[in-house]
């Protein structure tokens, strides 16, 4: 069973934009896109450790604010080029709320 | 379902096409491909490498069998498998040997055929084209047991089919009906010197001469050719390289309606609405193409269309060609001959085999040939691509970007020279054989390609240059070829400039504003195109609230410069370089009081506090503001800082109060947004001790007034300002100023510094508006003001007070 933590409201995070939740993983960046889907990664950038939380978010990817890696919300893979992978969480949203899962999302396919 | 697209032509241009498709809608169709070829997707530029010896067939193979099997693209290659017949009604295609395929849309994409000039003797055995593989086998061997070879065609094919076969040990005659080589792309004097080098290789030549027949041997064979004055000489392989027609053979089978090729709109549709066509085979716009720059642009908006977005205009470029015969260096394009209204500059240096000329219009280049000598080609054509003004270094210009006041990575043009471990990106670390390697195992095509793979270039970008080199001469022809109209970003087909006139003609007001308008190829844009829209909105309506924080980067949104430990910089502005004991006690116990890890002195006058925890931010500012400080813009594309020396109030030789002018304009220049970052200076005498001559905008004092100086940089690459203009009172050199602000505000590209837009625009237009036209300069100086009012609020203060943007600076919550 999953074990769901409630981590606040949609409107907490700002459209196109990230806030941090802070846990015993460290910093998970929490992502919300213009269509208003929520992604979680873990707020590290698999380069050289950039708060990905502070880059620029487009489409369902970011952009890391320290060399410009482009990373996706989906699965915390490094695009184009790059290559490298930070971790993905589980999140949803449910009446308004975001609610994160601390068991680390395994990569698939 | 999905539907099906059927592709008839395994050529560059069709395989492009669906590259560039499946990397904006993999699933969309199932794709069928038919080739008269019996191989994979080859470089058909690359046949000259490998008939010379230079390349092998594996070294020129774009797409090999398996690339089409891992997609899923099922592929009809070989001589039986050309498409034949194609029922439009009811939309199915029929190959030689009845293979058949449905398709939703079809693509055409068959190339075009060598032009055989109809001459007796045209289809004895031995006479060959130059357009694919088998001629080339057929070359090479013939090469391995026969001595003499004819090529008919004196042109780019021609000579690059002719040096080929020199190289394999052939005797070799090039035929040519005019006086003049290439003469498409050639003038009588480079022709000329082109042709003796070839003679000194080797190559035999008969030029203006028309041939009367192809004779042969018993079996068929070709074994010599006979010009109408009766001169024979013995041939034991014929290569007719006399042109090319496109191959609208199936076209018209099929009564798609064609003129000199299939004709296309501007979105590569045919006038079967289902069946687009692209390459070789097309006529756009009553023009034809031969080369690949313009067939990479089509292949794009073709994908784009094909993929139901529906976005994009083929547009024509300008192209530029070279000859990929090694060793002999050569460029051209545009009007290399002029006209009555052109003007040209030559230079002539025949011992060193060198010869250069620029065709000039009203101090525009509008076409160049350069032989011997072409490290400066890509420099002109950008230059003319660009329509840049030239006037204000024409006397240089012949010489080179380095006459022209350019420091940087210059010294080390040879690219071929260069030793594959020399470092050609000092930001990446990213040496000369990484590059190479890079283009050849990846297949790369273009500067971004090459940007993406391996870094090279995508810092700092002042090796740009270089590595373009590299890419042109890595895989030879036109391949870096950016469009006259560079898009801004992967995002459109947009220029800068246009996409800012949209803003401004169509009252746009924000980014999803913009990218509907101009249809973007993804929603929310990229890290590139988001920032600079901002900025253009920013600046066009200044006394709306259009700025977006989602579209700023993370420096512009918390007003502190990311550390590598993403930890943040503060670096408290300090007017004109002066602080005061109480500033420097707040600084100090600010520091304290946040466990500061580094207080440092910055190459800008002022103190940064480095190390800085983000949540600690609002509150450093607010200590900070309480002390009568404000943001010090370290971290924006806005002024920065204005350095000034002691000038005459305490200094021996000061002229006037330097120090004083300094805070005058930095305090009506502070807060405003700008394309790049800005850097003022003020010196009180021309010893220049503020370094006044290599800022955007620099001041320096004489006795009997201010000299002005404008478009400096001490950066990346260091360029001394250029003198603008003497004036006499304060005031005027805030209103210059200002004025200047203004002008690169408005006209300056996002990212793009002032050191380079004057370069682009050119210093006389620069002086004809601001210095030349009061009038002008008020209005800009005006606007300038106008836009200040709203601008210049302190970012700092906004947010300590915790109004503004406060979820930046807290974690929405702590868990687990
Ligand atoms: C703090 C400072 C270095 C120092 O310790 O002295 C500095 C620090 C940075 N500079 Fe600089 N520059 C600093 C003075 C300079 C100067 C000297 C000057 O201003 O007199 C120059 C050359 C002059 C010029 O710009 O023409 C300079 C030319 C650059 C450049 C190259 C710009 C160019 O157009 O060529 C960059 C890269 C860029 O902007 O893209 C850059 C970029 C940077 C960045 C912002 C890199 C980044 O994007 O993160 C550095 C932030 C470091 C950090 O971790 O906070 N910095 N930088 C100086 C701050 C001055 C200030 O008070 O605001
Ligand atoms: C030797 C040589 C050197 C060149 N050098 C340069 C250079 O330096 N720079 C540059 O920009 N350009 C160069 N070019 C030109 C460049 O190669 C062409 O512009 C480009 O290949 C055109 O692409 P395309 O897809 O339109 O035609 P092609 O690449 O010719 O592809 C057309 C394909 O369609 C196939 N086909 C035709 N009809 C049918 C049918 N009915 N059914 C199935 N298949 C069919 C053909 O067999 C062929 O494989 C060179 C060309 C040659 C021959
Ligand atoms: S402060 Fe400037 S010169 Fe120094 S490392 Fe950073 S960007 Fe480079
Ligand atoms: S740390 Fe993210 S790109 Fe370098």
């Amino acid at each position: 069973m999953t074990q769901w933590i409630d981590i606040g409201q949609l409107e907490d995070i700002p459209r196109l934009g990230s806030r941090v939740v802070e846990s015993v993983h460290g910093d998970i960046a929490i992502f919300r896109t213009k269509e208003d889907k929520v992604f979680a990664l873990r707020d590290k950038c698999p380069h050289k450790g950039g708060a990905l939380s502070q880059g620029i978010v487009h489409g369902e990817r970011v952009t890391c604010p320290l060399h410009n890696w482009v990373i996706s919300l989906l699965d915390g893979e490094a695009q184009g080029f790059d290559s490298g992978c930070t971790p993905a969480y589980p999140v949803k949203l449910e009446n308004n709320r975001v609610y994160l899962s601390l068991e680390q999302e395994r990569k698939t396919g | 379902m999905k539907q099906k697209l059927v592709v008839v032509g395994n050529g560059m241009a069709g395989m492009r096409t669906v590259e560039e498709l499946l990397k904006i809608a993999s699933d969309k169709y199932d794709i069928t491909v038919f080739g008269s070829e019996p191989h994979g997707n080859y470089n058909r530029i690359m046949l000259s490498p490998l008939l010379s010896g230079e390349k092998s067939l594996n070294d020129i193979m774009i797409n090999d069998l398996e690339w089409y099997s891992t997609n899923n693209i099922t592929l009809h290659a070989g001589y039986e498998k050309r498409v034949v017949k194609v029922d439009r009604r009811s939309k199915v295609v029929y190959a030689a040997d009845g293979t058949e395929a449905v398709y939703d849309r079809l693509l055409l994409a068959t190339g075009s055929n060598p032009f055989i000039i109809p001459v007796p003797g045209k289809d004895l055995g031995g006479v060959i084209a130059f357009r694919d593989i088998s001629d080339v086998d057929t070359m090479l061997s013939a090469a391995k047991s026969k001595q003499h070879a004819i090529v008919i065609g004196g042109g780019l094919l021609g000579l690059e089919a002719a040096n080929g076969l020199l190289k394999q040990g052939m005797d070799v005659t090039v035929v040519h009906n005019l006086e003049v080589l290439m003469n498409r792309q050639l003038d009588t004097v480079s022709a000329q010197y082109l042709q003796k080098a070839l003679e000194e290789r080797g190559m035999k030549f008969r030029m203006s001469a028309n041939t009367s027949c192809l004779e042969g041997d018993e079996h068929g064979q070709v074994k010599s050719i006979k010009f109408d004055t009766g001169e024979t000489l013995p041939a034991d392989i014929v290569v007719m390289a006399a042109g090319i027609r496109p191959n609208t053979e199936l076209a018209q089978t099929i009564g798609l309606y064609c003129e000199r090729g299939i004709v296309v709109n501007d979105t590569l549709q045919t006038y079967d609405p289902c069946i687009y066509a692209v390459g070789e085979c097309v006529q756009h716009r009553g023009e034809l193409f031969g080369l690949v720059a313009p067939i990479w642009d089509q292949a794009k908006v073709c994908a784009n269309h094909l993929a139901g977005f529906g976005i994009g205009i083929y547009k024509q470029k300008d192209v530029s060609t070279k000859l990929k015969v090694t060793g002999i260096d050569l460029f051209s394009a545009g009007n290399f001959l002029g006209d009555n209204d052109s003007e040209q500059i030559v230079f002539q240096d025949p011992s060193r085999g060198i010869y250069k000329k620029l065709v000039l219009k009203d101090d525009r280049i509008i076409g160049s040939v350069l032989y011997g000598d072409t490290v400066e080609g890509s420099w002109y054509f950008n230059l003319m691509r660009e329509k840049t003004s030239v006037a204000d270094f024409r006397d240089a210009l012949i010489f080179g970007q380095h006459f022209v006041g350019d420091a940087g990575h210059q010294g080390q043009n040879a690219i071929v020279d260069m030793p594959d471990d020399a470092e050609v990106c000092g930001c990446n670390g990213i040496c000369k054989g990484d590059i190479v390697k890079a283009i050849t195992e990846n297949k790369l095509f273009t500067l971004d390609d090459v940007r993406s793979a391996t870094k090279a270039s995508a810092s700092c970008g002042s090796c740009s240059g270089l590595v373009e080199q590299i890419l042109t001469a890595t895989v030879g022809g036109n391949y870096s070829e950016s469009p006259s109209e560079k898009p801004m970003c992967a995002c459109t087909k947009y220029s800068h400039d246009s996409v800012r006139a949209s803003i401004t003609e169509n009252g746009l007001k924000s980014f999803h504003e913009v990218a509907a308008f101009l249809e973007w190829d993804s929603g929310d844009g990229c890290h590139v195109c988001r920032p600079a829209i901002n900025y253009y909105l920013v600046c066009a309506w200044p006394t709306e609230k259009v700025d977006d924080p989602r579209s700023r980067f993370i420096n512009e949104r918390v007003h502190a410069n990311i550390q590598k430990d993403n930890t943040y910089s503060v670096i408290p502005r300090m007017w004109g370089g002066v602080t005061t004991p109480s500033e420097l006690r707040a600084i100090a116990d600010a520091a304290d009081k946040y466990h500061v890890p580094c207080v440092k002195v910055t190459g800008g006058q002022r103190i940064d506090l480095l190390g800085v925890k983000k949540e600690d931010l609002p509150h450093i500012w607010k200590d900070l503001n309480n002390a009568g400080m404000v943001s010090g813009h370290a971290y924006g594309k806005a002024l920065r800082t204005v350095k000034t020396c002691v000038g005459s109030e305490y200094c021996r030789f000061g002229t006037q109060d330097s120090t004083g002018m300094g805070i005058k304009l930095e305090k009506m220049t502070w807060g405003s947004w700008t394309p790049a970052k800005v850097k003022m200076a003020v010196s009180g005498c021309p010893r220049n001790c503020a370094e006044a001559t290599i800022k955007d905008f620099g001041v320096v004092a004489v006795d009997s007034g201010w000299e002005l100086y404008v478009a400096g940089n001490g950066g990346i690459k260091v360029r001394a300002c250029d003198y603008l203009c003497k004036v006499t009172t304060e005031e005027e050199v805030l209103e210059y100023a200002g004025a200047f602000m203004q002008m690169y505000r408005e006209q300056g590209r996002h990212n793009e510094r002032s050191a380079p837009w004057v370069e682009r625009v050119g210093l006389s237009y620069i002086k004809s508006e601001i210095v030349e036209n009061p009038e002008q300069r008020k209005a800009f100086h005006a606007r300038f003001l106008e836009s200040q009012k709203y601008a210049q609020v302190d970012p700092w203060a906004e947010r300590a007070s915790h109004e503004v943007e406060k979820q930046e600076f807290i974690p929405l919550t702590q868990v687990g």
